[in-house]
């Protein structure tokens, strides 16, 4: 069925400007997603970090329960991209790790503070939380100063 | 239908939606589900310095997801002022213990002692809203990924560096929660 219905024109599909309205419309559609079920809640972090809810492990379960699913079957019928593209995902490196344990804890301390993780801080200023923007510059300068410290960081 | 819009979504709802966004993406245009990359395009696109890590084609790689960023703050709009639902229905044993730390004002999205621009005046509401920026910036940038590639793409996709990541998140989350902010607040 995909084969009849996905006619193969590329120079369509891949048009710059289309291709970017629908990442922009996804984006809206997750930031509609983020604050209606309210995971962008400083007090539904506080929730999860002391175990007091099953909401949050619900939400983030149930994500990657249905993003692991996804990502089998995308596998499995050997799905394209809408360009007819092979879809592929890059492996992440383990190294020696501290990258991910080190940064994710530092990472985890953010969070607990500010009660949002990078993608509900932008839809908390949309969501009318103004002050957020104060703590995305200073993310913006965290990341800066990763950049200028990472040659000299284990990873 | 408009009383569903306007109440709270429940986490089975939330959570298989945003799930979703991993194949999503990946069929729309092969890209990877992670938000905190884009503060790095950011600086790539702001102030890319002498710093290595910012010299790369930042539109090339990251124009989507720029994109897919401002979606999300009109998105944040929508679901929170137009479609607002009154309060988060919070445990109540989270609700004393935010009290016993002396926030009272559990009504809207963020505790309004914290995070408001008079609060920032504030020794502790400049730690949490800075500070804790500062962590989110580093953090995420130096693990490579922040919830959604790591806690959700990465663990969908079995990687072994996104459990290590996710892990060190919950060990931070705690640290900040049992040790940090009972002497902050």
């Amino acid at each position: 069925m995909a084969t009849t219905l996905a006619t193969p024109t590329p120079v369509t599909a891949s048009s710059p400007a289309r291709r970017l309205l629908g990442y922009f419309l996804l984006g809206t559609w997750f930031g509609v997603v983020l604050t209606k079920s309210q995971v962008v809640s400083w007090f539904r972090i506080q929730e999860m970090f002391r175990f007091q809810s099953f909401y949050m492990y619900g939400v983030l379960g149930s994500a990657v329960l249905v993003a692991g699913i996804s990502i089998a079957l995308l596998r499995r019928f050997r799905v394209k991209t809408l360009d007819g593209a092979e879809i592929v995902i890059p492996p992440k490196v383990m190294g020696r790790g501290y990258r991910y344990w080190v940064g994710g804890t530092i990472f985890g301390i953010g969070c607990a503070f500010t009660g949002a993780c990078p993608g509900p801080l932008f839809a908390l200023i949309g969501a009318g939380v103004g002050v957020m923007i104060v703590t995305v510059v200073a993310a913006l300068a965290g990341t800066w100063l990763y950049g200028y410290l990472r040659p000299h960081l284990p990873h | 239908m408009i009383a569903f819009l306007s109440r709270p979504w429940p986490w089975w709802v939330a959570g298989p939606l945003i799930g979703l966004f991993v194949p999503a993406l990946l069929v729309l245009g092969n890209r990877q589900f992670g938000f905190s990359s884009n503060l790095r395009h950011m600086c790539a696109a702001l102030a890319p310095g002498d710093v290595d890590f910012f010299r790369y084609d930042w539109k090339q790689n990251g124009l989507w997801n720029l994109v897919f960023l401002a979606g999300t703050v009109v998105g944040g709009f929508i679901g929170g002022v137009l479609l607002a639902a009154p309060g988060v229905p919070l445990a109540a044993s989270t609700r004393a213990a935010l009290g016993a730390l002396g926030l009272h004002d559990l009504s809207g999205l963020v505790p309004r002692e914290l995070f408001t621009w008079s609060a920032l005046a504030t020794p502790r509401g400049f730690v949490l809203t800075v500070l804790g920026g500062l962590c989110v910036g580093f953090g995420t940038a130096y693990a490579g990924g922040c919830t959604s590639g790591h806690g959700v793409a990465g663990l969908a996709a079995l990687e072994r560096p996104s459990l290590v990541a996710v892990l060190g998140f919950f060990a931070g989350g705690l640290i900040a929660t049992y040790l940090l902010l009972p002497r902050l607040l």
